[in-house]
């Protein structure tokens, strides 16, 4: 059976990882590699790194931290964040990630999805779907939250996967840093409008919030500072999901 | 010594490949040089996308001739993943011929819920002496394709996926395949590969 996935999510700057609320107010929280490594050791079923820094150097960084993170982690790497065309999302696979996340670009220019999804393979093509309620639904951001697209994002969702998304990284701007719990409506109304795997991401405030995330449809949920904080281990949180009656890996 | 030859077609993450074999204590070669790829004893063929342009490079760099040429001469050949898929006869997936080391072809997956099918989920055995004990296991897949074997003995085990089975491991003699990641399913990934090496250490 198929199980649902507990995924640490980083942030990573200039190859530390960095945390900050609403995407604001970063702290450091250490080496990136040595927490994938520590969180797949844990029972993670994934990691995703989500680069927050620009530029050509930072890239160069992000793209050392990659290699070696693939040397050490035995788990799926999922690597977004300044994905702004082929060229960038080909020099993560190579670098060792598994799947990359695309954000703005995607928003900008659609088709980049097939052409990712075509050359690249669907399986390791995740849009990062960054929404926030507007107006009875909710609306697609771009630039790391901080720009309204005036694109519905449930809309944007579908459209995604019908170019070639092979997963959807959902994060709810709203609920993002909050600890309140993740924005179920939001989760619910993308499972139903796409046939492939959705991550549930922003809000978490502990396991009961991840469980619910999952029992919502999402297939994986991501969090990010309760691990990273001590306040949930990933073996919390797979305990909670067992115990909602739903599969997870022991 | 280089135990392990990975054949390089420009299929991206070769490294976390070349890591889990590391890790196991073999020397590894990565090439896209025919001539070597012919000579391996133990050749994998790894693969994440497309089945048409991966066939495409394949035989652009003359690396599916000596795929082929060394599975004649006895090497043990061990595709992973889109690699497994490539050792079929064709996949619909682009309507692509493929290299032909084992009957049958490859298909959509039709009938899940969500595709690609991602995440960890149980490879099943099909027979109680699949790869040396090491099954059932929990192994990490993503794929939108899965291949159906004309021959039901050539498959090693199954996975099911919202109530359809499929081949999530095949072989015959030496020629073997997985659809799921070893080097990314963590201590049980780690038990499959060191099977396989195993099996063709003995062989040899």
């Amino acid at each position: 059976m198929l199980r649902r996935r507990i995924i640490p999510c980083l942030d990573v700057r200039r190859g530390r990882l960095v945390k900050g609320v609403r995407f604001r107010d970063l702290r450091d929280c250490g080496d990136p590699v040595d927490a994938a490594a520590r969180y797949a050791e844990a029972g993670a079923d994934e990691i995703v790194w989500l680069n927050i820094s620009a530029g050509d150097e930072a890239w160069a960084e992000l793209l050392h931290a990659v290699e070696r993170a693939a040397r050490r982690v035995d788990v799926p790497l999922c690597v977004g964040g300044g994905v702004d065309g082929f060229e960038r999302a080909r020099d993560l696979l190579l670098a060792g990630a598994d799947k990359v996340s695309v954000n703005t670009a995607p928003l900008d220019r659609p088709e980049l999805v097939e052409e990712l999804a075509d050359q690249l393979g669907s399986q390791c093509v995740v849009v990062a779907v960054d929404a926030a309620r507007a107006n009875g639904s909710w609306e697609a951001h771009a630039s790391a939250g901080m720009r309204p697209t005036g694109r519905d994002a449930i809309e944007w969702s579908r459209e995604a996967v019908e170019r070639g998304a092979g997963e959807l990284l959902v994060t709810s701007i709203d609920a993002d840093g909050g600890h309140g719990g993740y924005d179920l409506e939001l989760i619910a109304a993308v499972t139903e409008a796409v046939q492939a795997p959705v991550i549930a991401s922003g809000g978490a405030g502990g396991p009961a919030d991840m469980a619910a995330a999952l029992g919502a449809g999402a297939q994986a949920a991501l969090a990010a500072s309760i691990f990273h904080d001590g306040e949930a281990t990933v073996a919390d949180v797979k305990q909670e999901v067992a115990a909602c009656g739903l599969p997870v890996r022991s | 010594m280089t135990a392990v030859t990975i054949v390089d077609y420009g299929a991206g993450n070769l490294r976390s490949l070349r890591a889990a074999f590391e890790r196991l204590g073999v020397g590894v070669e990565i090439t896209a040089e025919p001539g070597a790829a012919e000579r391996s004893r133990l050749l994998v063929v790894p693969g994440v996308g497309a089945a048409g342009p991966a066939m495409e490079r394949l035989r652009a760099t003359g690396l599916a001739g000596a795929v082929r040429a060394a599975a004649d001469r006895g090497a043990h050949v061990l595709g992973i993943c889109l690699g497994l898929q490539l050792l079929f006869d064709r996949s619909e997936e682009g309507d692509t011929e493929c290299l032909g080391l084992l009957p049958g072809r490859v298909r959509r997956i039709d009938w899940a819920r969500t595709v690609p099918h991602m995440g960890w989920n149980d490879v099943a055995p099909a027979h109680p002496d699949s790869l040396a004990g090491t099954l059932p296991a929990v192994c990490y897949f993503a794929h939108a394709y899965v291949a159906e074997p004309a021959e039901a003995s050539d498959v090693i085990a199954t996975t099911e996926l919202d109530g359809t089975a499929f081949a999530s491991a095949v072989g015959r003699g030496r020629v073997a395949a997985v659809q799921f990641h070893p080097e990314r399913s963590g201590a049980a990934g780690r038990e499959l590969l060191a099977a396989f090496l195993r099996r063709s250490g003995d062989a040899a």
